[in-house]
């Protein structure tokens, strides 16, 4: 690996070498390394490009990692990962890519990762997405995560794109059994001409489940994005979505919230926020000594934390 | 030693120009200065004046003898003058660690932040990593921002009325906190209150009213009119 690819690994992944346990490493399209456990599989898939990885059930306190890394400008990917979560796993899987393009073509990182979670499995996932370069090609990604949580099943999933990222269009869809949780964690920063947009889809199916999706985000410069939800109580369940934005600039952020009950017993919430910085908050921090740019970098990094 | 010089302050308003504050000159060198007076008689204007916020129409503010009315309020901030709100700001995201480090200037330990929590009565550990949202209470939150204001330890500090928005029985307990900064910090300490009890232990008081200067003195030449007039009850009452 060389210098780039190891800072886009330490961006995204906080790995310095090669990670314990089960990892597979993706460099420009190529596996550089990989490597399972007894508890871990991981499989090359023969029709298209991706792999599945397969954790046996009561696989209790492992991680996988497996990163992407795009270095070389002009390289445009298209990868399906299948996650096979046995019964009763308690499990950490980092996921994530760093584009760095610093050449004139565009490169561009598309995602497919599935999720079946075994009855009373539970999943902690991370997901960051970093872009670096100063090529006038654009680093593209459009990671989509499809989550089937069985009863009993919880899924606890953080996703953070910071920096770099030109255009993303970044898609979650869920259905959840009886008993099943999941909960999402977005941290978005956009800026410059970037554009981002977030679509979740949640189904909640099963009696007693809950979903509780969180967006916390910040468009700065002449940025755009937009947030979509959609929870649908389907059944005894409960619902919430939360989508909070700090503007800025002359940044654009949208919000469509969006809720169906089908069940008299579905019990659905969303709150939506936009707006500045509030003059106050600055003035706090000022008076403690601050300069007003300061002032607004500790409020976006404790916003955003 | 902080000096007012024929401060003006006026606003425009539907019915034309309103003046907030008339000409207000005073010297502070003492240890404790209380301000007081009726509602709506510029004193918060006078406080945040003198931490920047804003800016008199004319006259001249010195601190220490160099010309600050200029200065902006981080200017002002690094030059000794600190500030603790009438209604402390939420942040969502930011934690009791967080403020006290921006606040003391340097990334401070859980035992210092625990150390400064206790000294306004805070049971420190259950602080320090809240955020500072609706999630505290208006006592805590109280609490919290002279935490801030000790962890700068300046030559000047600022508190516009600390006992407004919290309940009898924590104010009892602040109270004790301001005396016994009044007893350890150096520097001056400028207070905004309608209480008794504050103003009992202030070296002077100034009586603000109506954008003027009412009178000056010590709290044994200005607490009996005060009392006379029975108002400490009623604005009590009012901020609740």
């Amino acid at each position: 690996m060389d210098l780039i690819q190891k800072n886009l690994l330490a961006q995204i992944a906080d790995l310095h070498e090669v990670p314990e346990g089960a990892y597979n490493i993706r460099a420009n399209g190529e596996s550089a390394g990989s490597n399972t456990t007894a508890n871990i599989d991981i499989v090359k898939k023969d029709d298209k490009d991706g792999i599945d990885i397969i954790i046996k059930p009561g696989t209790k306190n492992e991680s996988v990692h497996i990163p992407v890394l795009l270095s070389q400008s002009g390289i445009q990917e298209m990868v399906y990962n299948d996650f096979y979560i046995g019964e009763g796993a308690n499990v950490t899987i980092v996921a994530g890519c760093g584009i760095h393009n610093g050449g004139a073509n565009d490169s561009k990182h598309d995602g497919i990762h599935t999720f079946y979670i075994g009855k009373n499995a539970k999943v902690k996932y991370i997901e960051r997405h970093y872009g670096s370069g100063d090529g006038n090609g654009e680093r593209i990604m459009n990671p989509e995560t499809v989550i089937h949580l069985e009863e009993g099943a919880v899924l606890e999933m953080e996703t953070t794109q910071i920096k770099g990222i030109d255009s993303t269009n970044r898609i979650t869809r869920g259905d959840l059994a009886a008993g099943a949780v999941l909960e999402v964690k977005e941290k978005l920063m956009t800026h410059g001409k970037q554009y981002a947009r977030t679509d979740f889809s949640v189904d909640l199916n099963g009696d007693g489940c809950s979903a509780n999706i969180i967006s916390r985000s910040v468009a700065k410069d002449e940025s755009r994005q937009e947030f979509f939800s959609n929870i649908n109580g389907n059944c005894v369940c409960s619902g919430h979505s939360e989508c909070d934005a700090i503007i800025m600039d002359k940044a654009v952020v949208a919000a469509s919230p969006q809720l169906t009950a089908a069940n008299i017993d579905a019990s659905l919430i969303h709150e939506a926020a936009i707006g500045k910085i509030a003059g106050e908050q600055l003035i706090k921090l000022m008076t403690l000594g601050l300069t007003e740019e300061e002032a607004e970098e500790q409020i976006i990094n404790g916003f955003l934390k | 030693m902080l000096e007012l010089k024929n401060i003006c302050y006026e606003v425009e308003t539907e019915k034309g120009i309103k003046e907030i504050l008339k000409n207000v000159s005073l010297t502070i060198d003492e240890h404790f200065v209380a301000i007081t007076g009726p509602n709506g008689g510029g004193k918060s204007t006078l406080a945040k004046m003198i931490a920047g916020i804003i800016q008199p129409t004319s006259g001249q503010i010195l601190l220490d003898g160099e010309d600050i009315t200029e200065l902006g309020i981080t200017e002002r901030a690094k030059k000794g003058i600190s500030f603790a709100f009438q209604q402390p700001v939420h942040f969502k995201g930011l934690t009791v660690k967080d403020l006290i480090s921006i606040a003391a200037g340097k990334n401070m330990s859980v035992t210092d932040v625990c150390n400064i929590l206790s000294e306004v009565g805070l049971c420190a550990r259950n602080y320090v990593n809240r955020e500072i949202n609706n999630s505290l209470s208006g006592g805590e939150l109280k609490r919290i921002e002279i935490a801030m204001i000790l962890a700068r330890g300046t030559k000047l500090s600022i508190f516009d009325e600390p006992e407004a928005g919290i309940d009898l029985w924590s104010f009892n307990s602040l109270i004790k906190v301001f005396e016994k900064m009044r007893d350890e910090i150096n520097g001056t300490i400028l207070i905004i209150s309608h209480q008794e009890k504050i103003l009992e232990i202030a070296d002077k008081i100034i009586v603000v009213s109506a954008g003027e200067i009412e009178k000056t003195g010590t709290k044994e030449e200005i607490l009996p009119g005060l009392l006379y007039k029975a108002t400490s009850c009623q604005t009590l009452t009012d901020k609740q």
